[in-house]
């Protein structure tokens, strides 16, 4: 019999987080954030958080939010262009920020997930990212040594999932979401549309149940659009 | 000299028949409008689509459908969604044919800068490391100078790097250029645009032949 993993609160999804730990939050710009999760966290008040995120949202929605309320000490990023305050922060030195590539950023958290410690890639050889790392020849062509990455609890948001915590995700709101629910300790997942288990095809599930711990439907997406951008009929 | 537009129409014409291309933030993304018609060509976003079609018609943009510039799109007919991880295996493992991306500054030597200038600007760089790191055929599409008339083709980069020896093309407002052999060479002049204008606005060593032909665009 499938197990089930539905907590019946976005509350109950991220009892335990506290202050001091490190979070992935997939989504790419503000595309497939975990956005329930995120005011949940802004509303929990806990701070001196790492935060693992390709991006960190916009001056007043997604990561944004909690950089605002000074709950973020340290950003895993590899592109964090939109953000006001997020540069501010950075430049005045009251956040810590590590900027890594972006393929090496998906490449760490998958890693993570799946029991390899470290690995190298030819991305970032020669510039400020390969500073104290190991550099090594395949081929006649030097690569870095990056590290894996994990997190104690990684909020990941999918379009459809079922009470087993298989996950379906919409068009390009998949992004980091499924490296980041294998590397957490602890994956909370919210959809949008929480299924009975045997609803999915399971030829069709993107990231396996097994992966996940909690899941939950989130009351309501604001699914904002950072650039609109349209073409004449 | 080109606009932005003028540039993309002239590296629209380095893509072949059946190539996979991932176009960066900017004038390269312009490159996609012209692409002749029956030409079989892919777009790859890094954040996770192949088969990227142009915007949507107002009224049918999709939050969850976008590029890597964060801007809405569409997809083609025949279009894949995947993670970043699967992504950034198609790039590193080299099948994307031809990359596409914007520059602050270009070396003689190959080198590229385009994300971070310290104490200003830090932007990241998203996924342009792993781009210029293992791409085959790599086009910078920028302006020959920054906004300060200073050229951005030099001798050495000043600013931290992307990547190293990695760039073997430029396509500017005032011309085309090849890098090698620690040198720019010229291959095209821009429309109305003299020789001794390009010699000017570059700083690097530029080896210029006997005949330089007008781009054709």
């Amino acid at each position: 019999m499938a197990i089930s993993k539905v907590v019946n609160s976005v509350e109950e999804a991220c009892a335990g987080v506290s202050s001091g730990m490190t979070l992935m939050l997939g989504g790419f710009g503000l595309c497939g954030i975990p956005e329930n999760c995120i005011e949940e966290l802004v509303r929990l008040g806990i701070n001196d958080l790492t935060c693992i995120s390709n991006n960190a949202g916009v001056d007043n929605f997604g990561l944004g939010r909690l950089l605002q309320n000074r709950q973020i000490v340290k950003m895993i990023s590899s592109y964090v262009g939109e953000n006001e305050e997020f540069e501010r922060q950075m430049l005045s030195g009251e956040l810590e920020v590590d900027l890594i590539p972006q393929g090496s950023l998906a490449e760490r958290c998958r890693a993570g997930g799946a029991g390899i410690p470290a690995f190298f890639t030819p991305a970032g050889y020669g510039t400020e990212v390969a500073e104290g790392k190991e550099v090594r020849d395949f081929d006649g062509k030097p690569h870095i040594l990056e590290s894996a990455l994990t997190s104690d609890f990684a909020f990941v948001k999918a379009w459809k999932g079922d009470t087993a915590g298989n996950l379906i995700f919409k068009a390009t709101a998949r992004n980091f979401n499924p490296m980041m629910a294998m590397a957490g300790k602890i994956t909370v997942a919210e959809v949008e549309e929480l299924v009975p288990v045997g609803e999915l095809d399971p030829g069709q599930i993107h990231t396996p149940g097994i992966f996940v711990q909690r899941i939950f439907q989130g009351e309501k997406y604001e699914k904002r659009i950072e650039q609109r951008t349209v073409r004449n009929a | 000299m080109l606009d932005k537009n003028g540039i993309a129409k002239r590296i629209a014409r380095e893509v072949r028949d059946g190539w996979y291309v991932n176009l960066g933030i900017g004038i390269p993304t312009l490159v996609a409008n012209h692409i002749p018609d029956g030409m079989e060509v892919e777009f790859q976003s890094e954040n996770g689509i192949l088969g990227m079609g142009p915007f949507p018609i107002d009224g049918e943009e999709d939050a969850d459908l976008i590029n890597a510039g964060k801007q809405t799109i569409t997809a083609m007919p025949g279009a894949v969604y995947f993670d970043s991880a699967t992504s950034f295996a198609m790039i590193r493992g080299r099948h994307v044919q031809l990359t596409v991306l914007g520059a602050m500054e270009v070396s003689t030597s190959g080198d590229i800068a385009n994300w971070k200038i310290p104490g200003k600007m830090v932007k990241g760089m998203g996924g342009a490391m792993d781009l210029v790191a293992s791409a085959e055929n790599i086009v910078v599409a920028m302006m020959h100078t920054n906004r300060a008339g200073a050229s951005k083709l030099l001798p050495a980069c000043t600013l931290p790097l992307t990547g190293v020896g990695c760039v073997k093309r430029v396509v500017t407002n005032l011309a085309v250029l090849d890098i090698k052999d620690g040198a720019f060479h010229l291959v095209e002049r821009a429309p109305g645009v003299s020789v001794e204008e390009i010699v000017a606005a570059t700083a690097g060593e530029l080896v210029v032949p006997d005949v330089v032909p007008e781009m054709e665009i």
